[in-house]
């Protein structure tokens, strides 16, 4: 049976069973590819996208769950991928391999949008669920930080 | 050494040799091309050329304009990317050298990467930190040959003499009439100017260099990276492809002893069960075999796999034991060992020592666990293969997809997507040659490959696991006169040859050998270990078990003698001075990373520099408040020298934080200091990771970790946000040296060492979260 599903303000319909993890409909069916898959239990953030408004890790994230909430993926983010997280992420380089950090930016994109000028504190725990194998830490940390903090 | 030159033998050398392991070997098997331009003596350049490591490399390196630029006629310059990209830069900073020579403006270049084609671009080889370090020079040569070549094709338009013309920013200007033409304008003409002769070619001065030694160069993928466009291995996506995942042998050597593929082929989306076969180690990269899932998706061919019902048999390796394989390193470490170097006499001296120190370290095994798992998307059929991957070696890749299809080399081409990580794993093109047999059984079906992080954790080419022994003879004075280290380690030939039980002299040169300190009597001796997984390199290589224990070592005999750690640490390393290998008791030649050692000898002036650089910047011999300590460590690796100092503090529940990191990088011309920064800044946390929980244990011959949850990482709450570097400034006359590796091997015996100064607690086995670092 086929699922409706929206996804950066375009209506999909998938033929997957409902168990079937939003990741890898986005990924496999939808085709859009900037969602990445890392660890498929939750733990390393990489295929973080939005659930209306709220990120979510859509390896654990069943596309029957979903129903017409509206997905977001990094696509989506912004027309021309200048969301204020995106441009504080060119501006201090942030990405070494750069595979993890669209997971990192749509996290990041939800922290700031509910928690302005973040404590040093409040970034690192916001952004602990996301592995970044390079380690591009100090630079993920001034980034949310610089994005959340801007007028 | 291993080097024998018997038929049999001569793939796995020839395949080993592409990471310029076996130094000068290369020669004697054929697989070196001259350069193109070779870089001679005496040429007219600002700067003199250099002998490098480059051209013991399989096909050396090309500096052809006409291999390397384009010119479009609106003027955009197009440059080829050779080298692959995992997260270090040099796709970006070699083709920045090439725009900086040529006088290209950057905001005008556009990058191809290039497919596997070691003739037509030289060595490709993305390892070894030596992508800058040996194409900076033809890089070089490529560009300013291309800038002459405009500037010729200018003066010839407009009639003047070439002397006359200057090429400044993307255009060619004749000063004394004010004419200008844009490179767009010479796109042609320029292209069918003859290319200089490199005695002919006129290098920028410093002065004039746009990008070299600025950092104002960003990633050229940032754009893209950060909006999701960037294209990894993963992200290939073919018509009517098909997804992949395979079960593989739980023990390395392991085969399917049967298998029952009903259940999983009523998973919905699942399409075909079939068998890959393996081959018995050692297998250099041959898949390990197993069953692969075919699916209409990724999670499809999950579940399916999870249906499988395989029996497996699980060979030789069944009883491979972590900590029984420890206590059997232990005691080979307790016993003389194979003498690798050998300077006055060691045994005498320990034996009328005042003090002996003794401490036994120990390295487990760890994985790569790159953000992107190993992943490959083949079309094989009507006599052709081609391949989509994230590879660091793609002509390696795709001569083993040639001897693995049974394929000429023209039939195969092996395109290189972005790399997400790759740290040494992927090097090693096991998940290729899966794709392609599955696309070849399929007739021709494209295949996409996917390992999953357990796939990832579990089968790949782990780091091999050590045990370092270390004694020391100190007289009445605290000075240290013998100094002998033993170490064990099943050695990265296990996967290329059967049973070799003693470590490589590319290992043995990665911190055993090569202890740079000023003791008179000094031996390096190696115990024989096997293998019973596959052992790969992981960036830094065997450093990373020999540098823990050469530096907590230092630090350890400090405390002895009762002295602080850096003062102590740079009278270990004593007087400044080249440090002359034969003198010093090497009993084979060093193999010094594949470099001449002309243009790169071990310099310990370079090494006790940089030690203060970091001591100063973490403001060594400050006050420390209760459960904060500072720890140092230096090494010289990938012709690099590297100090890191940390700060630790360990709180009253045994918590461990690192407040604060300085490393201090001499890598000769600092090319582009902002990715130098990035690497260091990376390093510091790839390096807690690896010394806080870094470990892949085995029972009944299985990995015990299998995710991000069981092998843990450094997380950004963990992790050291406050990283320091300090690049010693040194104009181009200073050969570059590496730059991704090289910052790993002393953050690790920092960091014991602050623990030490924090707690009095020393870490000798790894990874310390097995330890209980509360205050006693
Ligand atoms: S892939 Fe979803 S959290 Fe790792
Ligand atoms: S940039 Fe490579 S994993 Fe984060």
């Amino acid at each position: 049976m086929a699922i409706a599903l929206k996804v950066n303000g375009a209506r999909h319909s998938v033929d997957v069973p409902p168990d079937t993890p939003l990741l890898w409909v986005i990924r496999d069916v939808v085709g859009l590819h900037g969602t990445k898959y890392g660890c498929g239990i939750a733990v390393c953030g990489a295929c973080t996208v939005h659930v209306d408004g709220q990120a979510v890790r859509s390896c654990v994230t069943a596309v029957g769950d979903v129903g017409d909430a509206e997905v977001v993926t990094i696509e989506g983010l912004h027309p021309t991928g200048d969301h204020p997280v995106q441009r504080a992420w060119r501006d201090a380089n942030v990405p070494q391999c750069g595979f993890c950090q669209t997971g990192q930016i749509m996290q990041a994109a939800a922290f700031v949008a509910t928690t302005r000028n973040p404590t040093d504190q409040q970034v690192s725990e916001a952004m602990s669920g996301n592995i970044c194998r390079c380690g591009c830490y100090q630079r993920i940390h001034a980034a949310v930080k610089a994005a959340g903090t801007g007028a | 050494m291993v080097a024998t030159t018997t038929t049999t033998m001569r793939p796995l050398i020839e395949n080993v040799s592409r990471r310029g392991f076996l130094a000068g070997a290369s020669a004697a098997t054929g697989l070196v091309l001259a350069l193109q331009l070779v870089p001679l003596r005496g040429a007219l350049a600002a700067a003199a050329p250099y002998a490098t490591g480059a051209t013991e490399m399989p096909h050396g390196a090309v500096n052809d304009p006409h291999v390397f630029v384009s010119i479009d006629p609106d003027g955009t310059v197009t440059i080829v990317r050779h080298r692959s990209e995992m997260g270090t830069g040099a796709s970006t900073g070699l083709p920045m050298v090439l725009a900086d020579e040529m006088e290209a403006d950057w905001s005008r270049v556009r990058l191809v990467q290039a497919p596997g084609d070691e003739p037509r671009y030289g060595n490709q080889d993305t390892d070894g930190s030596r992508s800058m370090r040996h194409f900076i020079q033809p890089m070089r040569q490529c560009g300013a040959a291309m800038r002459q070549m405009l500037e010729a094709a200018a003066a010839k338009q407009w009639g003047v003499p070439a002397g006359e013309v200057e090429a400044v920013n993307h255009e060619v200007v004749h000063k004394a009439s004010g004419r200008k033409l844009g490179y767009g304008d010479l796109a042609t003409t320029a292209m069918a100017e003859p290319v200089p002769p490199l005695e002919q070619l006129r290098l920028k001065e410093a002065a004039a260099f746009r990008y070299m030694g600025k950092g104002n160069v960003p990633m050229y993928d940032l754009h893209d990276i950060t909006t999701g466009k960037a294209v990894y291995g993963q992200d290939v996506a073919l018509p009517g492809m098909r997804f992949a995942v395979v079960a593989r042998p739980p023990v390395v050597g392991g085969k399917v002893k049967s298998f029952d593929p009903a259940e999983a082929l009523k998973v919905p989306g699942v399409e075909k069960v079939l068998e890959i076969p393996g081959s018995a180690p050692p297998a250099k990269f041959a898949p390990l075999g197993g069953v692969a899932v075919v699916a209409a998706n990724t999670w499809a061919a999950i579940k399916g796999r999870e249906a499988l019902k395989i029996e497996w048999d699980d060979g030789p390796n069944a009883s491979y034991d972590s900590a029984a394989f420890k206590a059997q390193m232990l005691e080979t470490a307790r016993k003389p060992g194979k003498v690798v170097r050998n300077e006055g006499d060691a045994e005498a001296a320990l034996a009328s020592a005042a003090k002996v120190v003794t401490a036994e370290y120990y390295q487990p095994h760890i994985a790569h666990a790159p953000m992107e798992p190993p992943v490959a998307t083949a079309v094989v059929g009507g006599g052709k293969c081609e391949v989509w991957a994230p590879v660091q070696s793609p002509y390696g890749t795709r001569e083993d997809l040639a001897k693995f299809t049974g394929l000429p080399m023209e039939a195969v081409r092996v395109n290189v997507t972005l790399l997400g990580g790759g740290f040494g794993r992927k090097s090693k093109c096991d998940y290729a040659l899966e794709a392609a047999f599955l696309s070849k059984e399929l007739g021709g079906t494209p295949v996409k490959v996917t390992w999953t992080r357990e796939d990832d954790i579990q089968s790949g080419f782990f780091h091999t696991t050590s045990v370092e022994r270390l004694d020391a003879g100190l007289d009445a004075g605290g000075k240290v006169v013998a100094w002998r280290h033993r170490s064990v380690a099943p050695t990265i030939m296990s996967t290329f040859m059967p049973d070799p039980k003693l470590q490589a002299a590319f290992e043995l040169g990665m911190g055993l050998q090569d202890v740079p300190f000023a003791i008179p009597n000094l031996r390096c001796e190696n115990g024989e270990a096997q293998a019973h997984a596959r052992i790969g390199w992981f960036r830094s290589v065997s450093n990373i078990p020999h540098v823990f224990a050469m530096q907590s070592f230092a630090s350890e005999l400090a405390h002895a003698a009762g002295r602080d750690p850096k003062d102590f640490l740079l009278e270990l390393i004593g007087p400044a001075r080249k440090i002359d290998t034969k003198a010093a008791g090497f009993v084979d030649e060093y193999w010094n990373y594949g470099d001449p050692y002309e243009t790169y000898p071990i310099d310990t002036g370079r090494l006790a520099h940089v030690v203060g650089l970091a001591a100063e910047g973490i403001g060594w011999g400050r006050e420390m408040p209760k459960g904060r300590g500072l720890g140092i460590a230096v090494h010289r690796s990938f012709l690099a020298y590297i100090a890191t100092a940390v700060e630790v503090e360990i709180g009253a529940d045994g918590r461990l934080s690192v407040p604060r990191v300085d490393t201090a990088v001499d890598c000769g011309f600092p090319v582009n200091p902002e990715r130098i920064r990035s690497q260091m800044e990376g390093a510091a946390v790839m390096g807690m990771s690896l010394a806080m929980f870094g470990e892949v244990s085995f029972k009944n011959g299985r990995a015990e970790q299998a995710n991000y949850d069981t092998y843990e990482v450094a997380r950004i709450d963990g992790s050291p946000l406050e990283v320091h570097t300090h690049i010693v400034p040194h104009g181009y006359d200073v050969p570059a040296g590496g730059v991704g590796e090289p910052g790993l091997p002393p953050f690790a015996p920092a960091l014991c060492n602050a623990i030490f100064a924090a707690t009095g607690k020393r870490v000798r086995d790894l990874p310390i979260s097995k330890h209980d670092l509360r205050a006693a």
